[in-house]
């Protein structure tokens, strides 16, 4: 493997509260190369701040800090507002959960596919229309000259992650950022746009970091996964090995998920006080 | 001792209703007190309040008898605030007046925020043609212009402070159904209330108990905003001879008879100008302060 | 005898028919899942049977009786629904005592101070807990103060509207733990609406496939559990839940 495309380490997000300062992300490092790396976590573990932080999403008056934070050589915690525009959206990109919320709704879908090609690369009108029906079609949007003037709300929830996913992936990113992209889907749905976003990114040799509560799915979509906890990364291991997790944190997690086989009387719960000293 | 109470006030886990109710009003008080502008206001309309209780003792002379040789005399030791055409002393006037404004506002608080909110929950939870029906008498009130509409009233009930207060609180209960309504809506198919409904609850429980008290926060909040606009228009009816009558000391009348006087005896007119000017101020500073505190859209924040 | 019964059943709501033709049997103190895909009309056939939507035709009856369509105190005592979203089903000015005791209140019972801290033992909540806002409480904590508000009538039936799917899995296995548990002792019949197959798988005893307002197939779970379905649809949806990502 080459030089990382990512490297983080010593990640740190807090909050002031009228109580005192939280601190929701503590100490979490990881490198990401061109692969795909998973992050999991339950609600509270600090994984989709880490995933924003990246970004420099985190607003005021949250506060973050890391020994270091570079993007292909690029200090991004260092790197002027003007900077991180240019990195945002056309070198990393970030597909959230719900497509309703992050389309806006009075722009047609082909405008806004066309306008995060417009704004980081100066192209011809005619060229970013050719290139956006490009991109649904290898999203596999069935009649992409009709999506191209239909507005979000007329898109089914599967369609709209789907365009969502076009409009990430048309400024061609080194890194992509999937915070629960199909938790708001059918299973049917699920299956078809992970299947799609793990093609255009092997394709194009871009690196991935997969958000998800869901440990089951992230372990068949990634080939390396961290598992989060109250803000720390307590487990690393490869997607295959799963089983073999050491954490008991992580082997309770993998418990307590009931199966299609269930045979058993009670799923186990988690003992939370075990792991919970420091 | 002090910091046992808070403790006990600012506890996770109250250990009675008692304890939970005071512990969240302590929360509020706090929140309050951290807005400057809205601890003025309290302060101001806290005065404004004292000042009604105990006006015999504010009060450095008689506010309905003066002497004639005392008429319009300007500001001094004497007269705080200087004299009226009678020979009365503005500040005593002032201080009684207090008592006037004061349940003026508590009257219309008292019949218009209730009425409006009872119109808007039964309206917005309804709906159909209840909601058709209520809206539209709501609309016609509201497309009128209040101080017009008060005029009217008062007009046909004949001058007087009861008059002016029902004509007020008739103008100004539809902007609070408006409110009510719009929350109701807002809240009317959420979870908790179909629960409440499954539990067999009636109409009314469900309206009384768990959709009203939602709505109170932000009709609270619309009514200490609005009480300057009461005290200006029942200052505004005093003024055109129709609100509290000679010789009560209805601050508005008491513009209006300084205006005879304003180029020469500026101070008649201008005193009983500024405490109008002041109050509201207060009630604006205390709403404004009290809707960060209550509004539940910004306390989800915290 | 069957807990609950639907004949021809159709629902609209406003225009649209969003259930058609549904009959469905549950036994008393069954463990009924009603899976399918959003859209599929699952959620609303429990809001019939509710009375939450009022707008269907057929027959529905609890225990032999046929059911009207408006909410009334003996329907109330004898059925009662969970619902998806813990932040959404409990009143946010109300502390879990006041949600607890509404119910007793409602239809004169006294004894709340008896009966409000032993239904939040039953339900595994501390009884610190009584007096705090649903603000102050995790998710899971709200899911079971929803399903002690539920038990406060002892219905005999209990209405499950996904009720797990916005939790964590670790928080899901205690509120399924609990369910399991609360069926047992207190004898209930449950009907589980839900998207997830093996949460059927471990808590339901029949399940029925939904696709489009109507039933493709109704089968024990042990034919879940088997990959034993027969009709394509249930098949294709078994499947893919198993299987997430065939790539």
């Amino acid at each position: 493997m080459t030089a990382p495309l990512l490297e983080v380490a010593n990640l740190r997000v807090r909050f002031p509260t009228p109580t005192g300062t939280v601190e929701v992300v503590r100490g979490v490092s990881f490198t990401l190369g061109r692969e795909r790396l998973g992050i999991v976590g339950e609600s509270g573990s600090g994984k989709s701040l880490t995933g924003r932080s990246i970004l420099r999403l985190i607003r005021k008056p949250g506060e973050v800090t890391a020994d270091r934070l570079r993007f292909e050589g690029i200090d991004l915690l260092s790197a002027s507002e003007w900077q991180m525009r240019g990195i945002r959206g056309a070198r990393i990109s970030m597909v959230m959960q719900d497509p309703k919320f992050s389309l806006n709704p009075v722009m047609t879908v082909g405008e806004q596919i066309g306008e995060a090609l417009a704004v980081h690369e100066h192209l011809p009108r005619r060229q970013i229309r050719s290139r956006v029906l490009e991109m649904l079609e290898a999203v596999q949007i069935r009649d992409p000259q009709r999506v191209f003037g239909l507005y979000p709300h007329e898109l089914s929830g599967g369609m709209g992650q789907r365009v969502m996913i076009a409009m990430m992936l048309i400024p061609e990113p080194s890194i992509l950022i999937a915070d629960e992209p199909t938790s708001a889907l059918d299973v049917s749905v699920q299956g078809e746009v992970l299947r799609l976003m793990n093609d255009l990114i092997t394709r194009k040799g871009m690196g991935l970091i997969f958000i998800s509560h869901d440990l089951h799915l992230v372990s068949q979509f990634c080939d390396r996964i961290l598992v989060m906890y109250r803000g720390r990364i307590v487990e690393e291991c490869a997607a295959g090995e799963l089983d073999r997790a050491t954490h008991p944190y992580t082997r309770g997690l993998i418990a307590s998920v009931p199966r299609m086989d269930e045979t058993r009387a009670e799923l186990p719960v988690l003992d939370r006080s075990q792991w919970e000293q420091a | 001792m002090a910091t046992t109470t808070r403790g006990w006030l600012l506890a996770e886990s109250p250990a009675s209703r008692l304890q939970a109710r005071l512990g969240r009003s302590y929360r509020m008080v706090r929140a309050l007190l951290r807005n400057p502008l809205a601890v003025l206001g309290a302060l101001i309309v806290l005065a404004l309040v004292v000042l009604a209780l105990f006006a015999p003792f504010f009060a450095t002379h008689n506010p309905y008898v003066g002497e004639l040789t005392d008429r319009l005399k300007p500001p001094s030791d004497q007269f705080w605030l200087g004299s009226d055409e009678l020979g009365r002393d503005i500040w005593s006037r002032i201080v009684y007046g207090a008592r006037i404004t004061l349940t003026i506002v508590l009257l219309v608080a008292a019949i218009a925020a209730p009425v409006g909110m009872v119109v808007g929950a039964v309206s917005g939870y309804l709906g159909g043609w209840t909601d058709r029906i209520l809206m539209g008498i709501t609309d016609v009130f509201l497309s009128m212009p209040k101080l017009i509409l008060a005029l009217a009233f008062v007009a046909a009930l004949g001058p007087g402070i009861e008059n002016a207060v029902i004509a007020i609180a008739i103008t100004s209960w539809p902007a609070y159904a408006r409110i009510a309504r719009a929350e109701t809506l807002t809240i009317r198919n959420s979870e908790f209330i179909s629960a409440v409904r499954l539990q067999g609850a009636s109409v009314m429980r469900v309206i009384l108990r768990h959709i009203l008290p939602l709505c109170t926060s932000s009709v609270i909040v619309r009514v200490t905003l609005d009480m300057a606009g009461i005290i200006l228009t029942a200052a505004g009816l005093g003024f055109l001879g129709l609100g509290a009558q000679p010789p009560l000391p209805e601050w508005g009348a008491m513009i209006s008879r300084g205006r005879a006087f304003i180029l020469d005896q500026w101070w008649v007119a201008t005193m009983p100008g500024f405490a109008i000017v002041i109050v509201s101020l207060g009630f604006c500073f205390l709403g404004d302060g009290l809707r960060d505190v209550l509004d539940p859209k910004s306390a989800n924040r915290q | 005898m069957n807990a609950i019964s639907l004949r021809n059943v159709d629902i609209a709501y406003g225009d649209t028919r969003v259930v058609e033709d549904l009959s469905l049997d549950v036994a008393e103190g069954e463990c009924f899942g009603l899976v399918g895909e959003s859209g599929s009309g699952k959620s609303t056939v429990l809001r019939a049977v509710t009375g939450l939507a009022p707008d269907w035709t057929g027959e529905i009856s609890l225990f032999g009786q046929p059911r009207g369509k408006a909410i009334d105190r003996k329907f109330a005592a004898l059925c009662q629904m969970v619902f998806q979203d813990p932040y959404g089903s409990l009143h946010p000015r109300q502390t879990v005592d006041a949600a607890l005791s509404e119910p007793l209140a409602i239809h004169g019972l006294g004894g709340a101070d008896t009966r409000v801290p032993e239904m939040m033992a039953a339900c595994g909540l501390d009884p610190r807990f009584r007096f705090r806002l649903p603000h102050q409480l995790s998710g899971g904590q709200r899911q079971r103060v929803a399903i002690a508000r539920a038990l406060m009538l002892k219905p005999k039936i209990l209405l499950l509207d996904e009720p797990t799917s916005a939790l964590d899995v670790s928080v899901q296995a205690e509120i399924l733990n609990l369910l399991k548990r609360l069926r047992r002792e207190q004898k209930l019949t449950y009907i589980l609406v839900t998207h997830d197959l093996p949460v059927v798988s471990f808590l339901c005893d029949r399940l029925a496939v939904m696709r489009q307002g109507r039933v493709v197939e109704v089968a024990p779970v042990e034919a879940l559990r088997h990959n034993a379905m027969t009709h394509p649809y249930a098949r294709e949806l078994v499947e893919k839940s198993a299987n997430r990502v065939s790539a």
